[in-house]
């Protein structure tokens, strides 16, 4: 099996966002928190990938590096490069990256409650970025967010226009702040785990809303998650992050059915069912290590029910298994 | 009776207006009846705003009930004295959503378990060594109680709290989501936590989560809440084989990565319109509560509410539709 240290031989240029490399740490008085240590991922068009992890995983420095909206300092970029349509993103000037930032690229994020103005409608929300990246008159602007929010389901309604965000249910701020984030029809879409905050039943309605989005204007969408049944019912690829490292990535059907590394067939069997009842659910040992003291080696092996020697020595490499399917473990064939 | 018993619970908020002039009551909780066998686990489960905290805070009397009656192991909550209440409460206890809102920031693991135990009046010698029993057994190491919150992750925090509830050695636990705050590789940990707890101390656990999934691996019966309404109860082989109530097979249907797969959106749901989300209560009418977003609702379920009523062994389901489907 060919060692693909440097998958990015494999890449075409039709790639909408492609991260090399990235390495990322941050700086503080009590010691370096190494929070992203060299990952690699591609989006292209009309593709939703998944990037799954716990908390504390690196999901959200990605994200917020994509954006160019980590601040340097405390955060520096030890290495790698962030292409988006071939062009690098890291060290932009700031002034360039607003004019990207809602207009190609958009993010949506976890709790809609907070990331809305709660003195300003929603109206108001929508066509400032209409007026500001897209140069609109204000009437233009209203008649496209009234457009924007029929897309996403509120139906050409005035009212909600002309809403504060407290007025909305949670579901409905959610479409609210979709509607922002795809009225400048951006190339990519940054989804922050858009439907934790939410109920089951938006949920779905939700994940149903991003994957027609995905159709209609062939988006390619980065979707954060830390659930795994939502990303199963969504992504086209999935990415497994641990520790600021990506562990395992393939299309969404292999990842599931034909799983590699440890760390995610370990996570798939501590979901609890009813078909597990009356058995114990398989947990796993210890806790998610900080950012600030990763485990030397293999980041996963303390909690790894597989480790041997070779796992707390060596850091193992990214290797390829074929059809995309990539995962970075010494112990798997 | 049943070691818990829920008789025709009410929860009214009565709202203050402006210069106290009587505002719409909302009625959180209505009319919910269910009984808890002693060692068992009972699941709730309802989306967020269905009034399932209200329903907890009014069995434990932290909220006295509008109306109705709560039995715990024979004894009626209502008709005790405010200090026999007081030393009742000693056996049941809560363990909350969220640990780091749960335990104060000041103070150390030591006093925040030894605060309900000075309460009891137990003697320092004793409080010691059940404290250090206590967190031995939910996997925290006694040499840690002199640290504070901030020093523990997010898993051992859940971990203190239940121990902290235990201290009172109660025989009734009330989890309130208790593992929905915690990362996915840390959550199997705690809820086999609460399995082997519930052995070991012969626990009986009123359960609440949106998490259909765990509760259905966790609970021995299940009912299901919808605006301050149990729809369908039932034992957790009756509700997962024979979902009868159309809530409760919309709920079962959002699951995700039940092989139910996503298609194309229907934007005609009702979730467009705003204030039909399951937040706003109705206060006096008769229609069925669900009756507006149920696709198979008729004029009956405008006119007359349904009851609770038993259509097979211990399975209860509040709605007049279901003798027209195949329940089996």
């Amino acid at each position: 099996m060919a060692i693909n240290q440097d998958s990015t031989l494999s890449i075409t240029n039709n790639n909408l966002l492609e991260i090399k490399n990235l390495d990322v740490s941050f700086i503080q008085a009590r010691g370096t928190a190494h929070a992203l240590r060299g990952i690699d991922l591609t989006i292209s068009s009309g593709e939703i990938l998944a990037l799954v992890g716990e908390s504390g995983s690196g999901k959200t420095v990605t994200s917020m590096s994509i954006m160019g909206l980590v601040p340097t300092p405390p955060a520096r970029f030890n290495a790698g490069s962030l292409l988006f349509r071939g062009d690098e993103l890291i060290g932009r000037p700031h002034a360039e990256m607003r004019k990207i930032r809602g207009n190609e690229i958009a993010m949506v994020f976890q709790e809609p409650a907070k990331y809305l103005n709660p003195s300003l409608k929603i109206g108001e929300q929508i066509t400032e970025m209409l007026i500001l990246h897209l140069g609109m008159s204000s009437q233009q602007a209203e008649e496209k967010a009234l457009a924007f929010l029929d897309v996403v389901g509120l139906g050409k309604s005035r009212r909600v226009l002309n809403a504060y965000p407290h007025e909305l249910s949670g579901g409905m701020k959610q479409r609210a702040m979709i509607a922002m984030a795809i009225c400048c029809n951006p190339s990519l879409l940054i989804a922050d785990e858009p439907t934790t905050a939410l109920d089951v039943t938006l949920q779905l309605q939700i994940l149903k809303l991003i994957r027609n989005l995905k159709k209609t204007f062939s988006m390619g969408i980065l979707f954060i998650s830390h659930n795994l049944g939502v990303v199963r019912e969504i992504a086209d690829r999935v990415a497994v992050i641990y520790a600021g490292k990506i562990v395992e990535s393939a299309a969404n059907k292999t990842l599931f059915e034909n799983t590699l590394h440890p760390y995610t067939s370990a996570l798939l069997q501590s979901i609890p069912d009813a078909e597990k009842r009356g058995q114990r659910l398989r947990a796993i040992p210890g806790n998610v290590p900080d950012a600030e003291n990763i485990p030397k080696g293999c980041s996963f092996h303390p909690r790894c029910a597989l480790a041997s020697d070779k796992c707390s020595r060596e850091i193992p490499l990214t290797r390829d298994y074929g059809n995309g399917h990539f995962a970075a473990c010494h112990i798997i064939h | 009776m049943r070691f818990v018993e829920i008789k025709n619970l009410e929860k009214t908020y009565f709202g203050h207006g402006f210069f106290k002039r009587s505002k719409s009551a909302v009625k959180a909780v209505d009319r919910v009846s269910f009984g808890i066998e002693k060692k068992s686990v009972f699941g709730l489960v309802g989306e967020s705003g269905c009034g399932k905290t209200s329903l907890v805070r009014s069995v434990l009397y932290l909220d006295p009930p509008t109306s109705g009656e709560v039995w715990i192991d024979n004894t009626l909550l209502g008709g005790l004295k405010s200090t026999e209440l007081r030393s009742f409460r000693r056996r049941m206890q809560i363990v909350f959503q969220d640990p780091n809102s749960a335990l104060n920031p000041k103070m150390n693991v030591q006093d925040s378990l030894e605060e309900g135990l000075v309460n009891r009046g137990l003697e320092a010698g004793h409080r010691k060594k059940l404290i250090a029993r206590m967190l031995d057994l939910v996997g925290i190491s006694p040499s840690h109680s002199s640290r504070y919150p901030h020093e523990f992750s997010g898993g051992q925090k859940q971990r203190i709290v239940i121990a902290r509830a235990l201290c009172m050695e109660p025989d009734f636990l009330v989890l309130d989501e208790p593992v929905s705050n915690l990362d996915v590789s840390i959550q199997a940990q705690i809820i086999n936590l609460l399995q082997d707890l519930k052995k070991e101390l012969n626990l009986t656990y009123l359960f609440i989560s949106h998490d259909l999934n765990l509760v259905a691996y966790l609970s021995d019966r299940i009912a299901v809440m919808y605006k301050g309404r149990l729809v369908e109860s039932g034992s957790t082989d009756e509700i997962m084989d024979h979902p009868v109530h159309p809530y409760t097979l919309k709920l079962f249907s959002s699951i995700p990565g039940m092989e139910t797969t996503v298609v194309a959106d229907d934007f005609t749901t009702q979730e467009a319109t705003p204030a039909s989300d399951g937040k706003k209560v109705a206060v006096g009418t008769n229609a069925c509560n669900y009756c507006d977003s149920c696709p198979m609702a008729g004029r009956e379920c405008r006119e007359r509410e349904p009851q609770l009523e038993t259509i097979d062994g211990s399975h209860k389901v509040a709605c007049h539709k279901f003798s027209y489907r195949d329940t089996h």
